[in-house]
This record gives structure tokens, sequence and C-alpha cells, in this order.
């Protein structure tokens, strides 16, 4: 990669040779502190609650138990619930699969045709559909949880995803959009000269060259919506808890002792799914941070 | 036969047509539900809670209008609310400013061609595929006022080192401002990267042949050159901060006491866990018209400026 520093370097210097000593000094420091709090985690995670006890945070566990990770997954207790948080990581996969689906499908037709099918009013629209991104959820969710009572969808993985599908839409429609701008109109009027339609030209044209931008808004939707919180507490009953909401009852429990090694554990199976992702396409992770995030 | 041909033509021509009309038709019906639902879900939904929030509704919606009461008794009598809003001006300051200088400082140094590049990125950039309620309950734990980084110091010899943040009301704001630079500096990281990777380099060689030193190019030429990374960072961040809820619930739940409390937290609260829908609605409301205010005129120069670019 030509970064510019190149121009810079020329011939070494003592001083040079100092300098990017220190920097990468402070870079390793700065790696550290990153991950010291995911070492902790897993340190924790795995020794018993003597151990925790009698060391301390970064310590080495004096016995390696994983007790406290089937504790977690199997009966940790949830508020009044003892089963773990198994139950709730399958909601989650419940909620989420179908929602990313969804939305991404969806946002891949509106973005195809505030791209290439413009017509009188479309960019108006598009931004009227921008508003969505930008939103506090706050001014949407007691409206919304009466819609879900009146559909008689409340407190279920449905209504959960319906909520997440509908406003994960007005993202998966940007994402599109601005990347089937850059495909040439030209292609697509050749197209249309052939007697292609819609739905033809979508097919043949436009799949072909999306996967790139279909792994970026799937990996988005999914960390997004696995991740979520808030319409999690707000719109799920105790049986259809997403496992965000879940791992917060776990950490709340108030009643008996505080077990910290299976909080860790819980909050790592939590957190292992959106991390995978990160860690096998974090190329495409961070390339709907980055777009999303210029715009929202 | 000349007269069958151009028949032929006709029908031909009528059938393009009716073709095109139909093909111009299909892009809208596509768009139709996306459209419906973002007009029912968003706007309609946003404006029922603007009403709402004109009405003197508790644990049901009544349709009664109060005028501003909910707001008079919002800025007037509850002094929660003012926490809650001091928290949101302290919280997104310090969060802002931290993720900025430390994102921007680690963005400069990955810069420097280091070798192993792709881990450095990796590593600080995962906190944020992670859950804010993983990094809250991580952090929660890291600060335990008596097993946490108390402990962990004190046994490193420093007998009289105290850490006591979640404990204390006063300071308890600063615990989570900790949890959030920790898990969005890689995003700005990120960002700024990005920034720096898309500067001319022509610049910065013509700067280097009339001898300036490395701190010279980067205060004077790189840094303001990035300003638009700048502002994005921070309505991305002041964005963030007002719609912190999740951080906020599994690092201290609002607490000691609800001296963390933020907008976000303190519209469920009311809403969902008090049943006082309007005064919920009417908090919700000044939450929303922050954000407008900030987002509008920032989308406003964007929009401009990318049209004028094309």
């Amino acid at each position: 990669m030509p970064g510019k520093m190149n121009v810079m370097v020329g011939e070494k210097s003592p001083g040079m040779i100092a300098g990017r000593i220190i920097v990468y000094t402070l870079s390793i420091l700065a790696a550290v502190y990153f991950l010291i709090p995911f070492f902790v985690m897993v340190m924790t995670s795995v020794k018993t609650l003597e151990d925790i006890k009698s060391g301390n945070l970064i310590s080495w566990p004096r016995e390696f138990t994983l007790d406290a990770w089937i504790k977690a997954w199997d009966s940790a207790c949830t508020g009044i619930n003892c089963e773990g948080v198994k139950g709730y990581f399958f909601n989650s996969i419940l909620m989420v699969v179908p929602s990313v689906a969804i939305s991404t499908i969806i946002g891949a037709v509106n973005g195809y045709v505030f791209s290439k099918w413009r017509f009188k009013g479309s960019e108006v629209l598009f931004t009227f559909l921008l508003l969505g991104c930008f939103i506090p959820f706050q001014i949407i969710l007691l409206p919304m949880s009466g819609m879900l009572g009146w559909l008689k969808i409340s407190q279920t993985i449905f209504g959960l995803a319906l909520v997440h599908i509908i406003y994960g839409l007005s993202f998966t429609s940007l994402f599109f959009r601005n990347y089937y701008v850059a495909i040439p109109d030209e292609i697509i009027k050749a197209a249309k000269i052939d007697g292609a339609g819609f739905f033809r030209i979508f097919w043949k044209c436009i799949l072909p060259v999306s996967a790139p931008i279909f792994m970026v808004v799937i990996i988005w939707q999914t960390t997004q919506i696995w991740n979520d919180f808030l319409f999690g507490v707000a719109f799920s009953g105790s049986e259809s808890q997403p496992v965000t909401v879940a791992l917060n009852n776990i950490v709340n429990t108030t009643t008996g002792v505080k077990e910290y090694n299976v909080d860790m554990a819980a909050a790592l199976i939590a957190g292992l799914p959106t991390l995978l992702v990160y860690i096998i396409s974090g190329k495409y992770f961070l390339r709907g941070l980055t777009a999303g995030a210029v715009k929202g | 036969m000349g007269k069958e041909t151009s028949k032929a033509n006709d029908k031909k021509l009528r059938n393009i047509k009716f073709r095109n009309r139909l093909g111009n038709l299909i892009p809208k019906i596509m768009i139709a539900p996306t459209f419906t639902v973002s007009l029912v879900c968003v706007y309609g939904f946003i404006l029922w809670t603007i009403w709402i929030s004109f009405t003197s509704s508790k644990i049901l919606p009544k349709y009664d209008f109060v005028g501003f009461e909910q707001y008079n008794i919002l800025f007037t009598q509850e002094p929660r609310w003012w926490v809650a809003s001091l928290n949101l001006f302290i919280f997104s300051g310090l969060f802002i400013a931290i993720c900025i200088a430390l994102g921007l400082t680690l963005a400069i140094f990955i810069d420097q061609r280091l070798r192993g590049e792709g881990v450095f990125r990796t590593i600080y950039l995962y906190p944020m595929a992670l859950s804010f309620i993983v990094t809250g309950t991580a952090w929660r734990w890291i600060m335990n006022p008596s097993l946490g980084l108390e402990r962990l110091v004190q046994q490193l010899g420093f007998s009289d080192f105290t850490f006591r943040l979640l404990v204390e009301s006063n300071v308890a704001i600063y615990a989570v401002v900790i949890a959030a630079v920790w898990q969005s500096t890689g995003f700005m990281f990120a960002l700024f990267i990005a920034g720096l990777r898309g500067i001319d380099n022509s610049i910065i060689k013509a700067a280097q042949i009339d001898g300036a030193s490395l701190k010279k190019i980067y205060l004077r030429i790189i840094i303001p050159s990035l300003r638009p990374v700048f502002l994005s960072a921070v309505i991305i961040l002041l964005h963030l901060s007002i719609k912190c809820f999740d951080l906020v619930m599994a690092l201290t739940s609002g607490g000691p006491g609800y001296s963390t409390d933020m907008p976000a937290t303190f519209m469920y609260a009311f809403a969902f866990n008090r049943g006082r829908l309007a005064f919920g609605a009417a908090s919700a409301v000044i939450m929303f018209i922050t954000v407008m205010a900030i987002i509008i005129p920032y989308l406003y120069t964007e929009l401009k400026g990318t049209r004028n670019a094309r």
C-alpha cells in the first residue's frame, strides 16, 4: 500500500529510528489496552469463584474450569427463569436470520430503483426515507408497542424481527443505492434496448456484481440486530428475549451470590457470534461501518 | 401488403407502449411497501408521539389536550431530567474529545507504514463488533469496587489506590465515558486512517521539497485537510451519545440512584417502567428535536456537496 510516509522516510537518521521505536511502542500499548478487557473476561470466565475472590483481574487461573460456561449456557438465572442463555441465544438467531434476509433483499431492490430506475420524485422519496437512519428510536417506541399489540404480535420473536426489518430498511436501501449508483447507466440502457425488463436487468446485470455489497449489508444488519438491546428490552416478553436482554438480566439478578465468572461467560457467549463475523470478514464490517457512518 | 405491415407495426408499437408504461410502473410498485412502512412507522409514529406528549396520558393513551404541561413539568419540576441532560452534556463532550484524539493519534501512528498494520487494525476495531451490553458487562466487572481494578493495583503494591467510579454518584458518569471510549475509539481510528490514506501525496511531497518538517506537515497540511472527517466524526459520536442507552443500562443501570441517567434511559424509565406515557413522550420529543437540529444541517451540507461534485 503506497502510504504517504514513504515519501518522508528517505534515509534513516538515528532520530528517525528512535521515532519509529516510540511509534511502535505506543501502538502496541494501545493494542494491549484494547485487548485487556477481553483478556479479563476470558480469564474470569474460566476461574472458580474462590479463585476470583483471592486473585485479581489478570491473575492466571489456579484451577482451569468451564463450569461457569456450562452454567451460563444451561442454568444461570435471568430473573426468575434459571435455564441459562441457551434459549435466548436461539431467540436471537430466530430474530436475526429472517430480519437480516428480508431487510437486505428489500433494500437491494429499493437501492436498485433509487439508482437505476429513477422517476419523478424518486430523489425526494429517497431523502424522505433517509430520516429513518437518524431518528432516536425513543420517538417511535410507544406507538410501535401499540401497533405490535394491535397486530397481536407483541412480545413475540416475530414482532421483534418485524421491528428490526422496518427500521433496518432505511439503512439497507441507502447502502445498496450508494453502491449501485457507481454501476454505469450504459449497461442498463443497453439491456433495456435489448428488451430486458426491470427484473431481468436486476437478475442478469445487477445481482452478479452485487456480492460485495450484499456482504457489507448482511454483516452490518447481523451485527446491528444481534447487538440490539433497546428494541429487545422494549418489545420482547420473558420467553422471547434476545440474548443481549438475557445477559443484562443475568448480570442484574440480585438474588444469591454474585457469580462474576458466570456473568463473563454469558457476556462472551452473547458477544462471540458478532466477534466471529468480525474476525472472518473484518474488511466488509469496516466498509459497512464507514459507509453507514458517514451518513449515520 | 403495405397496409398489413403498418397494422403489424401499430400492434408492435402499442405493445412497446404498454410494456413501457408497465415498466415505468414496476419501480414505483417495488418502492411502495417501503414507502408506506416509512410513512406510517417513521413519520406517523413521530407525529403520534408528539401528539401524545401534549396529552395527560398515563398508562394508557388518552387523547385529551393539556398543552405544554408535560414539557413544563419536564423542565421545571423534574430534577432527574436535568441530571440526565447534564450527564449527556458531560458524556458527549468527553466521549467525543477523547475518541477523536485517541483515534486520530492511532491513525497517524499506523499511517507510518508499521509492520503488522492488519493486526493493529483488527485489534483496535474489534470492540465495535460487540454489543454495548457486552462492553458494559465487561467494564462493570473491571471497575468492580472491591474485586476489580482497585484490587489489582493494590496487589501491585499501591495499597492506597482506590477506584470507586461505579459507586460514587458524582463521578459515576465518567465510568460510562471510559467504557464508551474503549468501544468507539477504533471506529474513529478507522475513519481517520481512511481519511489519511485519501490525501493527495503530491501536496506532501511539495511541502517536503520546501523543507517542512514531519510535525509541520501534519499540523499544517494533513490535519487541516481532514476537516470533513472531523465533522463526520463529531456528528457520529454526538448521535451515538444521544442514543446511548444500552451501555448505561449494562454498566450502571442509571445508578447509583439516577446519577448516570441519560435522556434515552430517562425516557425508557418513565414511559415503560413508570407508566407515564405522555411524560416519556415529551422527553422523546426533546431527544428527537435535538438530533434533528444536529443532523439536518449536516445532511444538507453533505447532500449539497455530493450534488455539486457530480
